[in-house]
């Protein structure tokens, strides 16, 4: 190839998508192989996920969980990222990537947990290769790039993967991290999330680049766009990554264009920046009806197998969220006793004073 | 026994516990090759090799983030910030990723993290390389918080940083790096964190400290003891956990006491130790407990650090102002 003599990167790029809204392969050679079954369980999964959203919301509404970060419209990118790794591959998430903590083996209590405010919610079982959501945003884009030196130094082929969204994508901690990946050949994804909107604030005025994908080739990785409402799309590139990450071939930083279909977060409004055109648009692309379609197609999916996934979806979540509920509260104690390994003597004065 | 400096002797505690653990790792600005700004590293990388001693791209948000997955990885990182102004850019990593996890994840994960920094006054350096920011860092729960004042102490404090599987700040005063030499023994030893050090041992007074100006102190002490008064010295050596224990039984003892610290006066390591004072002993002062300090301005350019800097001549005024009370 020509070397440009001047300019470094200034093409747009295209999103890499696999499947059409009507449910046809566009794409065959980035098409993911998967089984009948595995394709049936990840559509059970997108299913449950979007279930459990709206019951989620519900029990927002009714004060029964805490903080929570709607999900609809992102199953692709969370439950479809998450299905193209290994269970030993570690997830590092943000406060919105609950569904990929699920799937990667935190039961669902724990995330409601997490959620109405418990310690027991971050108390990842072992075996289970997470970290808790992260608030910070950009925080755990960092720990990704770190678990991947250790996986690294460990010489054990595993990947870490980390997400955060188009604001994230702005933070200094994001650069810091994609370039010591870049400079460490590291195992690690960095999985952007590029829903449109960082709260209120669209993507136009989050960044200038012709696209997040684009911030790879400052760091010397590498750099892809995919259609995030497209699961098939992104199983191809989370693997791919994975595959190259495994084969000492360093990081992925993937752009996923996605939607989130509900607000922010249980509290905000978005008729004050988004229009219902806008939302309509989106809702035609909807993750799940369009692998439904293809399902339906291969003949290995009806709509009572939705309704039955749902109807389970509900089931669960009601009886994890009693666990929940009936999980015996924290204590101030328990609190104090969590800051170090073995609590100091001031501490311990200070916990005596609590119980009295 | 050895005889080494401070600098020596932090990077025997280095060297110690990368030969007994191959999980402790070292990384950081110019550490590997060069062996850092102040080859307080230096031969390490050739000795444990480029896996084990990491150069790192210039970035110190990294450096902590790093640590933190490291350490749920299973290592025992040593992160280096290479002067003590530059841990602002890794406050999130240091005071709110590292000093929370094991809270945030109710025990499962820890930050089992030395991060080392140089501080500290009296060197003439650029801005921002020797503000005294401890009280920052002791603010914040869940991390430990060590100042040594001396060879001996810097190696037995860092081997049990070290090995402690909760994160510790340790800061190396820039001025006590050359100043001296003392008999170190080799391998392994520890001092425990949470314990402070009777220096110069007195009846009249009592002398708080750490860091450089336990030095300070001693001078200030040796003067008063000429004129008959006996200062006890103290050198608290960790400040969180802060050794309250040792330091009331000095207050039971002596009754009047002042606190010397390099860091501007308001609401840092000195107003916290009156507190402490006030709350568990109060009625054994027959003085009001002052601290001696620099201003509350922003560390000064070089040319007046020398004044802003507690002398012993202004630790002398406030011993007599307590005994005169
Ligand atoms: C360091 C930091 N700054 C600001 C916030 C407040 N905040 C929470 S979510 C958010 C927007 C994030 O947008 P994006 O990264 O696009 O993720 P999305 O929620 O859209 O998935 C902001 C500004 C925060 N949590 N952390």
């Amino acid at each position: 190839m020509s070397k440009i003599p001047y300019e470094v990167y200034t093409e747009d790029v295209e999103a890499l998508s696999v499947l059409s809204p009507d449910g046809e392969i566009i794409n065959k050679a980035k098409s993911p192989d998967l089984t009948d079954d595995q394709l049936k369980e990840l559509m059970y999964r997108m299913v449950f996920t979007r279930t459990w959203d709206d019951r989620a919301v519900n029990l927002g509404r009714q004060g029964r969980l805490g903080f929570y970060a709607p999900v609809s419209g992102q199953e692709a990118t969370m439950v479809g990222s998450e299905f193209a790794l290994d269970k030993e591959d570690f997830v590092c998430p943000g406060y919105r990537d609950m569904p990929q903590l699920v799937w990667h083996g935190l039961p669902l209590y724990q995330a409601f947990l997490y959620s109405r405010g418990h310690q027991h919610g971050g108390q990842i079982p072992e075996g289970v290769n997470v970290l808790m959501p992260q608030i910070i945003i950009g925080a755990q884009v960092l720990h990704a790039m770190g678990i991947a030196m250790g996986f690294k130094l460990k010489q054990q082929k595993h990947v870490a993967i980390t997400y955060t969204g188009d604001g994230g994508s702005s933070e200094g901690d994001f650069y810091e991290a994609l370039n010591y990946a870049g400079v460490f050949n590291l195992p690690v994804i960095f999985f952007v999330q590029n829903n449109g909107y960082a709260i209120t604030t669209p993507f136009a005025k989050q960044t200038a680049a012709k696209s997040i994908a684009h911030k790879a080739v400052a760091a010397g990785i590498r750099g892809i766009k995919v259609d995030g409402m497209d699961v098939f799309a992104v199983i191809s590139a989370v693997r791919e990554a994975a595959d190259r990450a495994r084969n000492g071939e360093g990081a992925t930083l993937i752009e996923a264009v996605t939607y989130r279909f509900r607000p922010h977060s249980l509290s905000d409004d978005t008729s004050k920046y988004r229009t219902k055109e806008e939302e309509g648009q989106w809702n035609e692309k909807d993750p799940i009806a369009r692998l439904a379609k293809y399902l339906e197609k291969k003949g290995l999916w009806t709509e009572e197998d939705t309704a039955r996934v749902k109807d389970e979806a509900k089931a669960k979540v009601n009886e994890q969220i009693k666990k929940a509920e009936q999980t015996e509260k924290m204590t101030v104690s328990g609190l104090i006793d969590s800051m170090f390994e073995t609590t100091p003597k001031h501490l311990e004065a200070q916990k005596a004073e609590f119980q009295k | 026994m050895a005889q080494m400096n401070m600098k020596e002797a932090i990077r025997d505690a280095m060297r110690v516990e990368m030969k007994r653990d191959p999980n402790v790792l070292i990384f950081g600005e110019d550490v590997g090759n060069a062996g850092g700004v102040f080859r307080v590293t230096e031969g390490l990388q050739q000795e444990f090799g480029d896996q084990r001693v990491i150069d790192t791209p210039l970035a110190e948000s990294a450096i902590g983030g790093m640590a933190v997955g490291l350490g749920v990885q299973g290592f025992r990182p040593i992160a280096e910030i290479q002067f003590v102004g530059f841990i602002f850019e890794a406050l999130d990593q240091i005071l709110v990723q590292a000093a929370r996890m094991r809270y945030r994840s109710g025990g499962r994960y820890h930050s089992p993290i030395v991060f080392r920094t140089p501080f500290g006054g009296g060197v003439k350096a650029a801005e921002l390389h020797t503000d005294s920011l401890e009280g920052l860092i002791a603010q914040t729960p869940g991390i430990k918080l060590v100042i040594p004042s001396n060879p001996y102490d810097a190696k037995g404090l860092l081997i049990s940083a070290i090995r402690d599987n909760d994160p510790v700040f340790f800061m190396e005063h820039l001025n006590l790096y050359h100043a001296f030499r003392d008999e170190v023994p080799e391998g392994e030893y520890t001092v425990e964190l949470g314990k402070a050090n009777v220096v110069r041992e007195g009846s009249d007074v009592t002398i708080l400290s750490y860091g450089l100006m336990v030095h300070t102190a001693v001078k200030a002490a040796e003067e008063l003891e000429k004129n008959g008064i006996k200062a006890e010295v103290i050198d608290l050596r960790t400040l969180v956990p802060l050794d309250i224990d040792t330091i009331l039984a000095s207050v039971k003892k002596t009754n009047r006491v002042i606190i010397v610290q390099e860091a501007q006066k308001s609401a840092g390591i000195a107003a916290e130790v009156i507190a402490q004072i006030n709350e568990h002993a109060i009625l054994h002062l027959e003085a009001p407990v002052l601290r001696v300090s620099a201003p509350d301005t922003v560390y000064p350019f070089a040319q007046i650090e020398d004044q802003w800097l507690p002398t012993p001549a202004r630790i002398i005024e406030g011993v007599n102002k307590v005994l005169e009370f």
